[in-house]
This record gives structure tokens, C-alpha cells and sequence, in this order.
């Protein structure tokens, strides 16, 4: 009897379990395909039922670190599946499927997500946010023959390492540097103190090249390194105050960031607070509010570059509350954003000019694609890397809680 | 001096946070044998609860709410998933143990959808900045330090003066005869898990005053070195889960202002490793006598 109970409760569990994991897919933010078809159902139904679907891969984190980064991307590519649901190839339309797939922010969990997308028989993959992440994935993505496009992902070993990666950010030699001379010579700063997350290939990496370039410049710099799952950054607040540094740079991701900003604002750090791309994001800006703190960051594209798009993306936002959520509560556009609506339209001209949803392909036409997006203008070079010499610097505001544009910022 | 304040300042305030986790593991162990992994995982609701309630009512009402349900789910907890494996092995426990933490991090998942959660109304008054000898820091982490001590004054005069205490102290030392004895075994255990989330509870608002947001993981970190804390000062006595808890924040910010940053958690395990070969009961810790 007693067993016949557990049996029976176990079942209720299970199927219970079953239950919620349909009910949080269905809610549209999980990792299965219903979300895609889901932004399907947003769409004006103009009977477009009956065509074809060609199925595009995004390899996006959804939790961990990398969790609220990845989401932003993944609005933007919802977005442009929003305004532009279908694509002519080869003289038939075919209806645009997006294939979400969670990659936990970990290079651990990287390939057996990507395994998932080829599973789905996708064309092209998006993403991912993060670069160790990306790499892990690529090797799956090169085996099987299907190009990937990196969105946000900045370290160069992402597409030197791997033939079908294409990338239509900047990249960390160039990032690193930018943030460098704009510490040297745009805040006349001679001491540079820079932290990264151990085991992080993006972090590790950017600070190496600002390290590099910063020094170069004439620049001192003092680097350390915190573990993974620290939240305590008052210790390193108070290093870099006793070394005299007059800007802290850490590119780590947004929930260091956070932290940093607020130890920083508690210990009264003077100086200034140079973050990379993973700081643009809203929560970063608003965490600055009421302290006094200056926080400056590089990143692909400032809210006001392109007010059709801005509005737009505001609107469909505002009228879908899951993709307020996962956008941090707010409305304000994020640069990953419209890099990711980018990253869409660039796989899109690359279905068109492929002429064919076969990936390989796709990959032969990648390579000669030229689009011009948001965020400026898509053409890539020899190893699959955008050709990008600028980027926006801007600064939080700590009455608003907003991104003030500061300066285009290229290497000097 | 002057250098190293700032670092021993924090230390200390560290050191008070993690002695609150400390006691929750050291009073469950004292009495029922049990490392109860679930206990970050508290904190942590505790974290998320002060977030949600700060931003819809006042303080005098969303604190004493957060202490509340705080408790109700150390309360629960025990009564659901710890309860009924009483006469089961001590390993069962240990799994439920298990079990229920990821059942709390995955429930929090559910609901913020995975997003570390802001504290955009942090508690008033120690929220704001003081400099202290020209150091500048939080006033929390000059009143973390104070109330941890109160606190634990007052713990320590519960369980030497009352009868509650009283009754503790003999689940403590022989929990069968205690039974024998008409100590009402099961009230005694609500009551050390009641005391365990209550301290979390007011660890946890201590806690993400300083911090600018909860996450899913929060608890995570803070509970493992609190329970390494627990451990250093010998389980199941609580002066030594807070001087563990002291030692071990003080070492860690002055590791980190040794410039030695990278080691700063290595050797919170590295200690761990150590006091268990060497001493495993632990600097207070009380001898384990086998019984016949």
C-alpha cells in the first residue's frame, strides 16, 4: 500500500513537472521551438500559413552570467522576425523560423546546444553573446557545415579559429585598444587598474589587449583577477584606490558589473569606471542612479542612431510583456539589441543571395554579403570579421538612469 | 593602518554575514545530524522576498513580512521534506537536503524568469555611505559586525536560560533519550530551523544592502562559506560557527589587499580541507564519543 502510495506520488510530480515545463514554454521564453513558433503567431496573418519555412538557428545564452545579455539579443532577432517574416529565395517566399536554443553561458554547455540546433536542420545560426561560449559552439557548427554569425561575441578567436564563423561586431584588438587611448588620452589618465573573471576568455582577452595598448600609450597598468561567483569587490575597490588608479577597467559581464558600481560608489572611488560592451545594457545604467560614480563604455550602437528603429522596436516591446521582462523592465534599446535585429537581416541577405536554404550554400554567400544596418554597415573580410574602425562610447547618467553619448572613438 | 582599515572594516562586516548563515547549519547539525544544504537557498528567498516587498509596501511592514516568510519556509521546509525521513538514514536526509535546494533555485528561476532581480529600495539609514578615518564605506558594514553579536548574545541566552533552550540542548546531546524524557522532539526541531531562517533572514537584508541584486545563485557562495565557516569552528557549537565565520571574512579581504586576489576562495577551501584532516571537530567543536 505504502509502496503503491510513492509510486503514485511520484507519477504526480512527474506529471506536474511536465505541466509546468509546457506552461513556461508556452509563456515564451524557454528554449524550445513553441517560442519561435510563438513570435510566428504575433505576426499579421496574411496567409502566409501555407509557405515553406526556412528555419534559422539562435545560439543564445538564456541563463547564467550571460543570461540578460543573451536575452536583449534575442529580442532584437524577434523584432526583425516581427517586421520581416518572410524572405525570398530563389523566387519563392518562404516563411522565417526562428529555432531558440538556451547555451547556459558556459563553453560547457556550448557544444550540446549547438548539437540541438543541428538537430533542427537550421540554415544559418545568430549568436552567441559571449565569446567562449561561441568557440565551443563553432567546432559543432564547422563539423556540420553550417555558417554561424556572431553577433555581440568580440574575441578574435571565435572566427580565426573556425572557418563558418562570421562575425558583424568589432573585435577585442580593436575594442581594447579604443578603450586605451580613450583612457589615456581622452581622460588623461596614466595608471589603469583591470579586472577580469578567471577562466573568462572575454575578459581575459580585452584586458590583454587594453593592457597592451594602454602601456604602449606610456600607461601603467595593474591587472586582477577575481573567481567566479565573487560578489565582494570592496577589497578591489580599495587596491586599485591604493595604487592610484584613475580608471578601473573590467569587462566583465553585467552582474559584476553591478556589483563593481556599487562597491565603487561605496567606497568613493574617484576615478572612472571603463566597462566594455556587457556593460551597455539598462540595468548596468541604472544601478549608477544616485551614486557618485562615472561609468563610461564602448559599445555598437547608441539609442537615437536610428529613430525608426528606435520607435519601433519601443512599440513591440511595450506591447508584449515578456519582452519587456526580458529587456530588464524597460523600454530603453540596447546596443545588443540592434545588433541582433542586425544580425537577422544579415542572415537574410545571405538566404537571398545563397538562392537556396542549404547551408553550405549559405556559407558561399556569406562572405560577399554587404548590408546596411542599424548599427552601420556589414561587410566582411578575409576571416569572416566585420570591418569596423569605430566605436560609441558613452556615459551613465546618475540622475536618469540612461546612456549619454559621449564620442566616436577609434584607435589613436 | 590606514591602509589596511578599509580591508579589516570589510572583513569584519563579511565575517558578521557569513556567522548568520553559520549558526542556521551549526543549530540543525547540533540537533539532528544534518548539513542542511538548503540553507543558502533560504537566504537567498529571503533576498528576493525583501526585494518584491520593499518595492510594494513600507519599510516597518515589508521587513518584519520578509523575517516572516523566511521563517514559514525553514518551518516548511523541515516539516515537508525533512519529517517524514526521521527514522531513515542519515544519507536519505542528506539527498532531501539536496533535493529541496535545487527545488528553491529552480522555483526562484520560475518566477524572475532568471534574471538577477534589482534592489531598488535598499533599507534606508544603513544603506548611506559614512566615512569612518577617512575610509569611506556603507554604514551596513559597521552595523553588520554589531547586530551579528546582539543577536548572537541573545541566541546564546535562549538556549542557557529557557526551557525551549533547555530542551534544545538535550536533543542536542541524546536525542532518543530526550524523547524518552517527554521532550517534544518534533516542536524542538521547528523551533532550531525557525531560529536558523530567522537569522538568515536578517543576514540576507544585511546582505543585499550591500549588494545591487539578487539572483537565482545568490545564496550559493555565501552558504558554502558559511558552512566552511561552521565547520572551522567545530559544527554544532555556535561561538565557533561565529568566530569561524569572523576568521575566515577577516582572511579573505586581507588576502585580497595582499594583492593576492586570485587565492581569496582557494583558500577558504584550501581551510577546509585542512581543519578536516587536521582537527576535524573543529576549534570548538565537541569530542565525538562512540556510544555503546
Amino acid at each position: 500500500m505504502k509502496k503503491l502510495f510513492a509510486m503514485l506520488l511520484t507519477l504526480a510530480l512527474v506529471l506536474s513537472l511536465a505541466a509546468c515545463g509546457g506552461g513556461s514554454g508556452a509563456s515564451g521564453g524557454s528554449a524550445d521551438s513553441s517560442s519561435g513558433s510563438g513570435s510566428g503567431d504575433a505576426q499579421p496573418s496574411g496567409g502566409s500559413g501555407s509557405n515553406p519555412v526556412v528555419k534559422i538557428g539562435v545560439f543564445e545564452p538564456q541563463t547564467g552570467d550571460n543570461g540578460p545579455g543573451g536575452k536583449q539579443e534575442i529580442l532584437g532577432m524577434q523584432y526583425a522576425n516581427y517586421v520581416q517574416p518572410t524572405v525570398d529565395i530563389g523566387g519563392t517566399t518562404y516563411d522565417v523560423q526562428l529555432e531558440i536554443v538556451d547555451n547556459r553561458t558556459t563553453p560547457e554547455n556550448g557544444p550540446s546546444a549547438a548539437a540541438e540546433l543541428m538537430n533542427r536542420d537550421v540554415s544559418v545560426v545568430l549568436g552567441s553573446y559571449g565569446s567562449g561560449v561561441s568557440s565551443a559552439g563553432g567546432s559543432v557548427f564547422q563539423e556540420a557545415g553550417v555558417p554561424a554569425i556572431g553577433v555581440t561575441c568580440t574575441n578574435p578567436q571565435v572566427t580565426s579559429d573556425c572557418d563558418v564563423y562570421f562575425r558583424i561586431c568589432f573585435t577585442d584588438p580593436f575594442q581594447g585598444p579604443a578603450l586605451a587611448s580613450y583612457a589615456y588620452n581622452g581622460l588623461g589618465v596614466t595608471t589603469a587598474y583591470t579586472l577580469a573573471m578567471l577562466g573568462s576568455d572575454y575578459d581575459q582577452g580585452l584586458v590583454y589587449y587594453f593592457k597592451e595598448a594602454f602601456e604602449k600609450l606610456g600607461g601603467t597598468v595593474i591587472s586582477e583577477e577575481f573567481p567566479e561567483g565573487s560578489s565582494n569587490f570592496v577589497s578591489y575597490i580599495n587596491n586599485a584606490k591604493s595604487a592610484g588608479a584613475g580608471v578601473i577597467f573590467a569587462p566583465v559581464s553585467t552582474n559584476y558589473a553591478q556589483l563593481i558600481i556599487e562597491a565603487a560608489g561605496a567606497q568613493g572611488f574617484e576615478g572612472s569606471l571603463l566597462g566594455s560592451d556587457t556593460w551597455d545594457n539598462n540595468k548596468v545604467a541604472e544601478s549608477t542612479v544616485g551614486k557618485d560614480v562615472s561609468v563610461e563604455v564602448t559599445t555598437f550602437y547608441q539609442e537615437g542612431g536610428n529613430e525608426e528603429f528606435d520607435a519601433g522596436i519601443k512599440e513591440w516591446m511595450n506591447a508584449n510583456s515578456d519582452a519587456l521582462t526580458n529587456n530588464g523592465g524597460n523600454d530603453m534599446v540596447s546596443a545588443v539589441t540592434a545588433m541582433g535585429y542586425d544580425a537577422y537581416f544579415t542572415a537574410l541577405e545571405a538566404l537571398k543571395a545563397a538562392g537556396s536554404t542549404d547551408a553550405g550554400a549559405v556559407l558561399a554567400a556569406l562572405p560577399s554579403v554587404s548590408y546596411e544596418g542599424v548599427c552601420g554597415l556589414i561587410e566582411f573580410d578575409g576571416i569572416g570579421d566585420a570591418k569596423r574602425d569605430q566605436a560609441y562610447i558613452k556615459r551613465a547618467n546618475t540622475e536618469t538612469g540612461a546612456w549619454d553619448f559621449v564620442k566616436v572613438q577609434g584607435v589613436e | 593602518m590606514g591602509q589596511i582599515l578599509p580591508y579589516v572594516i570589510n572583513g569584519v562586516s563579511v565575517g558578521g554575514q557569513y556567522a548568520l548563515i553559520a549558526i542556521g547549519y551549526t543549530l540543525v547539525y547540533g540537533i539532528l545530524r544534518l548539513i542542511n544544504f538548503a540553507h543558502g537557498d533560504v537566504f537567498m528567498v529571503a533576498g528576493l522576498v525583501m526585494v518584491y516587498a520593499t518595492a510594494s509596501m513600507p519599510f516597518y511592514l515589508a521587513l518584519p513580512l520578509v523575517l516572516l516568510v523566511t521563517v514559514l519556509l525553514g518551518f516548511t521546509i523541515e516539516r515537508v521534506a525533512y519529517k517524514p525521513l526521521r527514522t531513515a538514514p542519515r544519507m536519505s536526509l542528506m539527498i532531501s537536503a539536496i533535493g529541496v535546494s535545487y527545488l528553491i533555485q529552480n522555483l526562484a528561476f520560475y518566477i524572475t524568469g532568471g534574471i538577477p532581480q534589482p534592489v531598488t529600495n535598499p533599507i534606508p539609514w544603513i544603506s548611506e555611505n559614512v566615512s569612518l578615518l577617512g575610509a569611506s564605506t556603507k554604514r551596513v558594514t559597521l552595523v553588520t559586525p554589531v547586530l551579528t553579536i546582539l543577536l548572537v548574545a541573545a541566541l546564546v541566552y535562549l538556549i542557557q536560560h529557557t526551557r525551549i533552550g533547555m530542551a534544545m540542548r538535550a536533543a542536542a546531546r541524546d536525542f532518543e533519550t530526550a524523547q524518552l524524557m517527554g521532550v517534544k522532539i518534533n516542536s524542538v526541531i521547528s523551533m532550531t530551523f525557525v531560529i536558523g531562517s530567522f537569522l538568515a533572514g536578517v543576514g540576507s537584508m544585511l546582505y543585499f544592502t550591500s549588494y545591487p541584486s539578487v539572483a537565482i545563485t545568490s545564496g550559493g557562495m555565501p552558504g558554502l562559506k558559511a558552512f566552511v565557516a561552521a565547520v572551522f569552528g567545530g559544527i554544532g557549537s555556535i561561538p565557533g560557527a561565529v568566530v569561524g565565520a569572523f576568521v575566515i571574512g577577516l582572511c579573505e579581504e586581507l588576502i585580497k589587499g595582499l594583492g593576492y586576489t586570485t587565492f581569496s576562495d582557494a583558500f577558504t577551501f584550501a581551510l577546509l580541507i585542512v581543519v578536516l584532516c587536521v582537527k576535524p571537530t573543529g576549534l570548538f567543536g565537541e569530542k565525538v564519543t562512540d556510544k555503546v
